[in-house]
């Protein structure tokens, strides 16, 4: 037979009922009290995202309206450029101010875009090629010395290469380089910053890939061209078009260097063209707009492993 | 025999000479157009060398004196300060808002990223020619000018008044715009190796998103990119040359305010003076002063210390 409860248990189960639906009720109530705040929360981070997007638009507006006025000016004539009444659109493209500076016998353009492009392959296939020889060997060829290597290699990342221009100009000078095509390229091709990318890229490069090699009897410099290179790709891909896009811009070289008209680069040319006297707004504009397709080309194509590439240097761990 | 001679020789085992095949040209190259100059410059800054690459006369510190006693190059290095002091936090700020924007991006990712990225094809010449052409051109058309129309406000002469200075405006603007998106890459890479568990953690001790979290877990953690885009950003800051060069000199010559080193030297070793034994002193004035500051910039980041 049951024992029925005692009074004093009730009461305590009484209690406890009460405690119980005292904590339901609380729980109740946070919970309540959290959705609302998970609203407002949600409500902020939704208008939070609303001004980040029309700040960036914003922000990406003003990061094209440079690129829109070179290309703006450039297809104006003189006087819808210097107009006091600006407008938006020009009143009439000029297609013609592009035949119009090609054929200007004042402005070497054709021959300028020719020494860049020239200086800028030659360049970007010499560092790559150097660069990733030594980065190379740093890495994976065990020798004593390495470091100490290594180390002179660095310590030129402390001398900013601007720095040394008058020096620099100096020994080039005394080779007798100074306005010739060896002159501009030679001197830029041993880039530290390149050979310690390519270093930081190869001593993360799988073993196992090289151990296969090995095995098939390669040595290092078959190992390298076989194996490596190709499986390397991307990396090479992002040095170079970062040392292109640098060749292509330089301008305190071949400023120095480039002193007779015949090795004038682009950025050279239209630098002669700010500091002169009277200036031919329309064809300095077109030639700017000229000047930076070659490179839009580039980036477009190859963007993807510029990113990646400028990610992956590893300069920032 | 000659076959197992030339295969010994040339074998895998032989790893100092294969080191040396591979990295010799590097380290060949780099010696002589980098530490032969430097090593040529500190020798020749100790002569007199007038239109001459050669040394002719043994002047001992002259060199060094003329340069630090002449206003114009101490004011060239007063000019470099205060422009990195004005370029370096602003490209930091503008880089790091960019990435942190794109970063929690859900859509069009790529789009804002090669626009904010696309300047960096574009040169500091090209640059400087649309700001100081098209922008900010003192004259009526320019665009600068034109907004300021349409509020009433005056025009301004912005790259010949000193007083206020706004070639300043002229010439940080011109840089942010060139070099933002480089750095903005770096924080996202840096951005995107902050492990998601430290969110979690932070959501769950109660951490409030947005500047709660960005100061105690996205900064902090953001403590390595920082540090190199700092140290990249003062050592271009203080290679200005291009955009002074292109924006402020015109045919009637330079004018004597902001005016960089770089220029400075350009002129002085190259220019109408062609004093290269005084430009050599220069450059290495300049040299060991940029070495100075990067040394106890690393220092004060502990960079190169292996705590983390």
């Amino acid at each position: 037979m049951p024992t029925p409860p005692k009074p004093r248990d009730a009461r305590r189960r009484n209690a406890r009922e009460v405690r119980r639906g005292n904590a339901r009720e609380v729980r109740r109530g946070n919970a309540r009290d959290v959705r609302n705040a998970r609203d407002v929360r949600d409500a902020l981070v939704g208008v939070g995202r609303a001004v980040r997007l029309v700040l960036l638009l914003a922000l990406a507006l003003v990061f094209l309206i440079p690129f829109y006025l070179l290309v703006r000016n450039g297809l104006s004539s003189e006087a819808d450029i210097t107009s006091p009444e600006w407008t938006f659109f020009p009143r009439e493209l000029h297609w013609s101010n592009v035949s119009e500076l090609f054929d200007d016998p004042n402005v070497p353009m054709a021959h300028a875009l020719l020494n860049s492009s020239l200086i800028a392959v030659l360049t970007t296939v010499g560092t790559l090629l150097l660069a990733s020889l030594a980065g190379y060997g740093l890495a994976r060829i065990p020798y004593a010395y390495a470091n100490v290597v290594f180390y002179w290699i660095l310590g030129t990342l402390m001398v900013p290469a601007a720095v040394t221009f008058v020096p620099s100009f100096v020994l080039v000078s005394s080779l007798g380089w100074v306005s010739t095509l060896r002159g501009l390229v030679v001197p830029t091709l041993f880039s530290a910053v390149a050979a310690f990318i390519f270093r930081q890229y190869f001593l993360g490069f799988p073993r196992e890939l090289e151990d296969a090699a090995r095995v098939d009897g390669l040595g290092y410099w078959r190992t390298y061209w076989r194996v490596v290179v190709p499986n390397s790709r991307p990396v090479f891909a992002a040095v170079g078009t970062i040392v292109f896009i640098g060749a292509w811009n330089s301008f305190l070289w071949p400023l120095v260097i480039g002193q007779d008209r015949d090795t004038w680069t682009v950025q050279v040319a239209l630098s002669t063209f700010t500091t002169a006297q009277t200036v031919n707004l329309h064809e300095l504009f077109v030639a700017a707009a000229v000047s930076i397709v070659p490179l839009l080309v580039v980036f477009l194509v190859l963007q993807r492993h510029i990113v990646a590439g400028v990610e992956r240097t590893g300069i920032d761990d | 025999m000659r076959g197992t001679f030339v295969r010994r020789l040339l074998g895998p085992q032989n790893r100092h000479l294969w080191f040396w095949i591979f990295v010799g040209p590097f380290v060949l190259g780099l010696t002589l157009f980098t530490y032969v100059p430097l090593a040529w410059s500190v020798y020749l800054s100790f002569f007199d060398a007038h239109n001459t690459v050669s040394p002719t006369e043994f002047v001992g510190f002259d060199n060094y004196t003329a340069m630090l006693g002449d206003d114009a190059f101490t004011g060239s290095l007063v000019t470099f300060l205060v422009f990195t002091a004005f370029i370096v936090p602003a490209t930091y700020a503008l880089s790091l808002a960019l990435a942190l924007m794109v970063n929690r991006l859900r859509w069009a990712q790529a789009f804002f990223r090669s626009v904010f990225f696309l300047p960096v094809a574009c040169s500091y010449v090209v640059a400087a020619l649309i700001w100081k052409m098209s922008i900010f051109n003192g004259v009526r058309f320019g665009l600068a000018n034109t907004v300021l129309d349409w509020f009433g406000a005056d025009q301004i002469a912005w790259l010949s008044t000193t007083d206020p200075p706004w070639y300043w405006l002229v010439i940080v603007t011109v840089r942010l715009w060139l070099q933002a998106g480089f750095y903005m890459v770096l924080f996202l890479a840096g951005l995107q190796r902050i492990s998601p568990r430290l969110y979690e953690a932070a959501a769950v001790d109660g951490a409030r998103p947005g500047w709660q979290v960005f100061r105690h877990i996205t900064f902090p953690q953001l403590r390595a990119t920082s540090v190199a885009v700092v140290l990249l950003l003062v050592i271009n800051a203080f290679q200005a040359f291009d955009e002074f060069y292109n924006l402020l000199s015109d045919s009637r010559g330079y004018p004597p305010y902001a005016r960089p080193p770089l220029v400075y030297l350009y002129y002085t070793a190259l220019g109408q003076g062609q004093n290269l034994g005084l430009g050599s002193a220069g450059a290495v004035i300049l040299a060991l002063i940029i070495a100075v500051v990067t040394v106890v910039q690393a220092r004060w980041f502990g960079l190169g210390r292996k705590e983390d």
